[in-house]
């Protein structure tokens, strides 16, 4: 796993990749920072770095198009199967190998802080919380990217749907303001959920049943909620999309100045969520 | 050290895999050969690791690939059909990566990177990127790969496809270097490959396993014995004279020997189960006719990979254009064919259809004709295994 690990690291300054996004990053960062914190003689390192959730946007299809894409395209998945090495690890060295080439630019910018000190007093613990706060949705936006990546053959349709699932995070919050909030419309939408999720089993399992039935009980379960409590309803579906926004919870670093367990302990699940559901699909294409 | 139980892989509704059972052995050069499509890089994929199969089990060294697959896959180096190469690094650095991952020594690292680099020829190389290497000194690279981490058995899926023949002999001749100290599996559709390196050979079509043997048994095993050739010299009509004495002749062909008087080869067709050699011998040398050989008809590899992967012609026991031209030589097999008596005339197009859909129920007939042609084969196998035991 560590000659995996040490190779990906490698091979993302083999070639533009890895410079691409510390470059990015530090360019970005240099011009939140010059803005709010030099021009703005504003101590608060975290407003600058909560300025840039927008840039995960553009950072994270670029590191993680190739990972698996890439592998699956050149056929060298085929050395990495006959090497003894289980799935899972192969999963963790190349998510492992993209979180250090993301915590180089992090670690630069855990400087600015430090520069900001020798002109006046800054919050160092508020502005290192965020930090850590920014490279956790880092983590669990990278783990999205490489389970898409694992998706397909082609780093391009990797680079655009990885793009598209940032954005879908970004406007996430935006989006619930929009959903409608009676009852009956969160019930439409989580109906609607069931089918998708339903497909989704099907596709995954191929079992027909199996599928009906997952699909059957949730919907039966809802129907019964939907009965007895139907207040819950209210304005329930915007509520779980709100509550799946990764970018949100950012803020609560930045702007509320707390170091958020739950937020924390919410980024990890997402990135062992996506690494696991990554294994199961690299491990599911040796099967069909 | 191989042992393959009933592998199966279906892909839908196709079945590309049939069934295989098969054991290798320690020591030996194996040829997997089939043609394109019968289902020969499923089964290497399979046997690697790279590919879950449906049915049936692989056990490597005594680990089952898919419950102990570490374990199973340190006695493997695979090569695959494309070199599984990293573009951006150079061969030092690939082997480099691939020898730590194989669990190789950080110390030993470079001096096995180093030894299969010399083994390969691929020494002046070990600096450029593997993207500005050609295609043989990758397909070297590929090889180098599967030979770190000393593994029993290598497994190289067509490794001289799309190299030139000066690469061929390079590579074919590193191939037996490598037999030397490992056990080898090679595959290929080049039948002067595998004569030219391989001990020992297994056929496969249509995703089944149609004969496994040594080369020369193989080929022993495909003689048909109702088919004598003969090389006499007398004039022709006493040749003639000669043979209407014997019973059993179906027909013969005479050729004149070129540039040499009064010599004939005849080749000369008999009823199925007689064997008239004996009798050729006894009838000649009465009429005072020398017989300058005499000889049951050997076919060549090529002839007899052919009949191994057309199953349905070569279970059938007759030629396609015997059938076309009409010539009216009618084996026992086609006799025997339930089928061919049920359809006459369609014999040709029977065949080819079952062929292409390879339907499972279809060949079920074709399975015990396959049997009736190689009976040997799993007998030979289990005897090998005695063999190597003593």
């Amino acid at each position: 796993m560590s000659a995996l690990y040490r190779k990906e690291f490698k091979s993302y300054f083999n070639n533009m990749t890895g410079w691409v996004v510390i470059a990015f990053l530090l360019f970005i960062a240099g011009i939140f920072v010059n803005a709010v914190n030099l021009n703005g003689k504003y101590p608060g390192f975290e407003v600058s770095l909560g300025s840039m959730g927008f840039v995960m946007m553009f950072v994270v299809p670029i590191l993680t198009m190739r990972s698996l894409a890439e592998e699956r395209a050149t056929k060298t998945d085929q050395l990495l199967f006959s090497l003894p090495m289980s799935v899972t690890k192969m999963v963790l060295a190349k998510y492992f190998a993209m979180l250090s080439v993301f915590a180089i630019p992090l670690g630069i910018m855990a400087l600015y802080p430090l520069f900001l000190l020798l002109y006046g007093s800054v919050n160092l613990i508020t502005a290192y919380s965020a930090l850590i706060g920014y490279f956790l949705l880092g983590a669990a936006l990278i783990a999205i990217g490489l389970f898409v990546s694992s998706l397909t053959e082609s780093i391009v349709i990797s680079a655009v749907v990885t793009f598209g699932a940032m954005l879908l995070c970004n406007l996430m919050s935006g989006l619930a303001n929009m959903v409608p909030n009676t009852s009956i419309a969160s019930f439409i939408a989580f109906t609607i959920v069931i089918f998708v999720l339903g497909y989704l089993i099907y596709s995954m399992t191929k079992n027909y049943w199996l599928a009906f039935f997952c699909g059957c009980v949730a919907e039966a379960v809802l129907l019964g909620i939907y009965i007895f409590n139907r207040t819950a309803f209210v304005g329930s579906f915007a509520d779980v999309m709100k509550w799946l926004s990764l970018f949100d919870r950012i803020n609560t670093f930045i702007y509320s100045r707390m170091f958020d367990i739950t937020s924390i302990v919410y980024y990890i699940s997402v990135a062992a969520l996506f690494v696991f559901l990554t294994s199961q699909s690299v491990d599911r294409r040796r099967w069909n | 050290m191989i042992q393959v139980r009933n592998l199966t892989k279906k892909y839908g509704p196709n079945t590309v895999v049939k069934g295989l059972t098969f054991t290798i052995e320690k020591g030996r050069i194996y040829g997997f050969l089939g043609p394109n499509g019968a289902g020969k890089t499923t089964t290497l994929n399979m046997l690697t690791g790279c590919l879950a199969p449906t049915e049936g089990e692989i056990i490597i060294n005594g680990h089952d690939i898919y419950e102990e697959p570490e374990e199973a896959k340190r006695s493997i180096g695979y090569l695959p059909e494309q070199p599984p190469l990293y573009m951006d690094m150079t061969p030092y650095e690939y082997l480099c990566f691939v020898a730590e991952a194989k669990g190789v020594d950080r110390a030993e690292v470079d001096e096995a990177v180093r030894h299969v680099m010399e083994e390969t020829h691929i020494l002046e190389m070990a600096g450029r990127l593997i993207k500005n290497l050609s295609k043989g000194y990758r397909q070297r690279v590929g090889i180098a790969q599967a030979m770190l981490g000393n593994p029993d058995l290598i497994i190289l899926d067509e490794p001289t496809v799309g190299l030139d023949p000066k690469q061929i002999i390079e590579i074919r001749e590193l191939i037996a270097r490598l037999g030397e100290n490992h056990t080898v599996l090679l595959s290929s559709h080049i039948l002067a490959e595998v004569s030219a390196i391989c001990d020992y050979v297994m056929i496969i079509s249509n995703g089944r396993l149609v004969a496994a043997d040594t080369l020369e048994n193989i080929r022993r095993s495909q003689i048909k014995e109702n088919s004598v050739t003969v090389t006499a010299r007398a004039p022709q009509d006493k040749i003639e004279e000669v043979l209407d004495k014997i019973d059993g002749i179906v027909k013969y062909d005479m050729t004149a020997v070129p540039s040499v008087d009064e010599v004939w080869d005849v080749v000369i067709d008999v009823d199925e189960g007689i064997d008239i050699r004996e009798r050729l011998f006894t009838e000649f040398a009465a009429a005072g006719v020398p017989l300058r050989k005499l000889s049951s008809a050997e076919p060549s590899l090529e002839e007899v990979f052919l009949q191994l992967t057309s199953e349905d012609r070569a279970a059938r026991g007759y030629d396609i254009f015997d059938e076309v031209l009409g010539s009216g030589t009618q084996t026992d097999a086609d006799t025997e064919d339930e089928e061919a008596d049920a359809f006459p005339g369609y014999d040709i197009g029977d065949g080819k259809d079952e062929e292409n859909n390879g339907d499972d129920d279809f060949d079920d007939g074709g399975d015990e004709d396959d049997d009736y042609y190689v009976p040997m084969f799993r007998k030979t196998a289990d005897e090998d295994e005695g063999d190597d035991e003593e």
